[in-house]
């Protein structure tokens, strides 16, 4: 009888919204028990106020949970509070060693803020990149795209567990971290389609987009590594307490440049996390047929490492956590391994299947997607509801589009800008056109 | 009488007080006076610390200043490279020494596509003020893989300064210059002008001693030829200039100073008058320095001015042979400086 009456109030609340309950919460909790995939206990704790709704500067998640909540609560202020668990412990996957005692921690907290915060960067960024993937097909943007869509948990975790004011560094398969970075979508897009409205006003393309304490973007396989440690090294200089995550692929690892920063960020203890992103491919060689050693996360030899699920975006905070509390504590340099799937090929010009198999892509996409991982935990553990995940789906859909739609309506740079931006802080000089008569003028 | 001494004293007062500092003494007070005027200067290189500088440029800096704003590195010119391209980028201002920069090539890729082109890319968002100096062009003995000169490689990339200082007053002037500028600064010096004194004036004692990047300077004024040139060359051209005046040919005596950007204008300025010109350079003649002023001098105003073809003296076109015989002919003697005039002149 009470489980018919938990039912129906449960039926009666969803379709009025109105917390009409026909039994007691606290009977309402276990009757409602959830099978969660790995086992989860549920904390009680007050309901939140309704949230002020912020754009994505909180993008950023803190590590306690009054942080203000990001732009994926403000969907639910019509919603009942009491209806979902507030927070919730998982187990995560355990972190594989080296030159380390003791790794991350095995179990997670989310709370449900910070789950949609993380579901909607995410998706966010997956639909990004399939607008992009859109576009590319459509030939309005041109050149180089490495799409990251596979990879979203990587972006996000990392940003949920560093602050602002932190420093970040990646390669050429940039756009997730562009926007994790505070850039917003409209700027993204309209970069990609080389337009004034982009965030280096179409100069720069797929490969060249910065923001404060953002470095890009770098088109030289390997080159930001040495950047990086160079960034921690200013870190390290000016005393603030800050470090700079610095991430490479797969095939960068091999790259001489990166043991010669391994060496001097170890020797000088420099505050610089690197991480390199597997997905398994370095364009369409295969791990195996690259490397001696595929543990990536050893490769840093006397600079310790771990090995995380990249695809786990809990897994992927929680290790980042751990790396940065021990660059912090001074103790120097660490290497992450962060093991991830990109569902697109290299770039756009490639289909990704010559060195890999459909199955393969698809069995990803079933078994490890982050979005949807992180979603059935969050439906399976009560702490939000199929409703607002369509919302925010919706939601990010209208946002990308619109994006889309000025990344295709802006003007290109105007002539007059070629020349600019050679030199910072410069006064005005000449520069040779593309033939004697032609004078054209540079500002900085 | 007292009166008399008095004044006597005055005057020698009021006379300016020249010294004579060597090259490598004013590259050490340059960055001494930047390190001491703005703490976010460091300097990162092989050697230059504990060892005072591989060339003793860096002498005394570390023991003054400390492991954190002198740096050694290990044997690694892509990584320190990079990293110093990367602390440019976070808010520090690097001078970053190649050993010679003959092992820049190792590093060029941080040089060209990390710091030249990121302020252009981003469109203003990432200045990446560094200056990359050292010992560049021959030397003495060092033979083939030593002694490359790479001003015309790095004066091609848009997005760098490149500046390549001959007297000590250059080289202190234009270092300052170059750490105070807030872009990429390749600053070419020469081995064999670290231990050669130049007079110095008062002024250019002075801490505040800047020489402005992108200015020639005209060493010795003439009527009848413009020899233009950079570096150590500069004074080979003195030097032909003193003999050739003997004989009644007035050279007027180019000191380029910049390489990127060239002062053209003043080259120009100089044929108009001369209506004759040499360049003179160590490097070699292929898509270089020389080669690069004759198609500007082509293309712009002062062609018209020409009473003949322009004439470049360059290093031979091979690499470098070790044998001192060999050497010696490899590279413009003052001779084949008096001779070009000539043939120039044609007298």
């Amino acid at each position: 009888m009470k489980t018919m009456l938990a039912i129906i109030s449960n039926a009666l609340c969803r379709m009025t919204g109105r917390n009409a309950l026909l039994i007691g919460l606290s009977e309402y909790v276990t009757l409602t028990s959830p099978s969660p995939p790995a086992s989860a206990q549920t904390q009680r704790q007050p309901p939140k106020p309704p949230p002020v709704s912020t754009r994505a500067a909180q993008l950023v998640s803190g590590q306690t949970t009054d942080q203000p909540v990001g732009p994926g609560a403000r969907v639910v202020v019509s919603r009942s509070f009491a209806d979902f668990t507030p927070q919730a412990t998982f187990d995560i996957k355990k972190c594989d060693l080296h030159r380390l005692e003791e790794g991350p921690p095995l179990k997670a907290e989310l709370t449900r803020d910070q789950g949609l915060q993380y579901y909607r960067t995410m998706q966010t960024v997956r639909r990004m990149e399939l607008k992009a993937d859109q576009l590319y097909k459509q030939k309005i943007i041109r050149g180089f795209c490495h799409l990251y869509d596979g990879q979203e948990a990587c972006a996000a975790g990392i940003e949920a567990s560093i602050n602002p004011t932190d420093h970040l560094i990646t390669a050429y398969r940039a756009h997730g971290y562009t926007y994790t970075r505070g850039v917003s979508i409209k700027e993204i897009l309209a970069e990609l389609t080389g337009r004034k409205g982009g965030v280096a006003k179409g100069k720069g393309g797929s490969m060249h987009m910065y923001a404060p304490h953002f470095y890009g973007g770098n088109g030289i396989v390997g080159a930001q590594v040495p950047l990086g440690a160079g960034i921690a090294l200013a870190c390290q200089y000016q005393g603030n307490n800050q470090l700079c995550v610095t991430l490479y692929g797969d095939g960068a690892a091999n790259q001489g440049q990166l043991f010669e920063s391994f060496n001097m960020a170890a020797l000088w203890k420099l505050p610089c996390i690197f991480i390199c992103e597997n997905n398994k491919y370095g364009m369409g060689t295969s791990v195996e047929r690259a490397s001696a050693s595929i543990d990536y996360y050893k490769r840093g030899d006397f600079i310790p490492g771990i090995r995380v699920d990249g695809m786990d975006v809990l897994c992927v905070r929680e290790a980042t956590k751990f790396a940065a509390d021990h660059c912090r504590s001074g103790k120097g340099p660490i290497v992450m391994e962060l093991q991830t799937y990109r569902y697109h090929g290299h770039s756009m010009s490639d289909p990704g299947v010559s060195y890999r198999t459909r199955e393969e892509i698809q069995e990803v996409r079933t078994k490890s997607d982050p979005i949807s991982m992180l979603k059935e935990r969050m439906l399976s553990n009560n702490m939000a509801s199929v409703e607002e995940f369509k919302e925010i789906d919706v939601d990010i859909r209208k946002q990308v589009e619109e994006a889309a739609q000025f990344a295709t309506s802006d003007p290109e740079p105007p002539l007059e800008d070629l020349c600019n931006h050679i030199f910072y802080n410069n006064p005005p000089l000449e520069v040779r056109g593309t033939n004697p008569w032609s004078k054209l003028k540079s500002v900085s | 009488s007292p009166l008399f001494h008095k004044f006597l004293k005055e005057a020698l007062n009021k006379v300016p007080k020249d010294k004579c500092v060597t090259v490598r003494d004013a590259l050490n007070q340059a960055m001494d006076e930047e390190l001491e005027r703005d703490e976010r200067v460091f300097l990162l290189g092989e050697e230059v610390a504990q060892y005072d500088g591989a060339y003793k440029v860096s002498r005394g800096l570390w023991k003054k200043y400390g492991d954190k704003r002198i740096i050694d590195t290990p044997i690694s010119e892509m990584g320190f490279a990079g990293i110093a391209v990367g602390a440019a980028m976070a808010g520090l201002r690097p001078i970053c020494e190649f050993m010679t920069f003959n092992f820049s090539m190792q590093a060029i890729d941080q040089v060209i596509n990390s710091a030249a082109k990121t302020c252009y890319m981003s469109a203003g968002l990432q200045a990446v003020p560094i200056v990359f100096r050292g010992p560049n062009g021959a030397s003495a003995g060092v033979a083939a893989q030593h002694s490359q000169c790479f001003a015309a490689w790095y004066a091609h990339c848009p997005g760098l300064k490149v500046v390549s200082p001959w007297n000590s007053e250059d080289a202190k002037g234009l270092l300052k210059s170059s750490i105070r500028d807030d872009n990429p600064v390749v600053f070419l010096e020469n081995e064999l002008l670290y231990g050669v004194p130049f007079e110095m004036s008062e002024e250019a004692q002075s801490k505040d001693f800047t020489i402005p990047i992108g200015k020639a300077k005209v060493e010795r004024a003439g009527s009848h030829i413009t020899l233009v040139s950079h570096s150590r060359y500069v004074g080979h051209c003195l030097d032909a200039a003193a003999v050739l005046a003997k004989e009644g040919i007035e050279c007027e005596v180019i000191n380029l100073r910049t390489i990127r950007p060239m002062d053209v204008e003043s080259i120009e300025a100089s044929v108009m008058k001369t209506n004759h010109l040499v360049t003179v350079e160590g490097g070699w003649p292929q898509f270089g320095v020389g080669a690069e002023i004759c198609a500007r001098i082509m293309e712009g105003s002062a062609f018209n001015y020409l009473d003949s073809p322009v004439t470049r003296v360059t290093g031979v076109d091979i690499p470098m042979p070790y044998a001192k015989i060999l050497e010696d002919h490899s590279l413009p003697q003052i001779k084949d400086i008096i001779f070009s005039v000539k043939k120039t002149l044609n007298v």
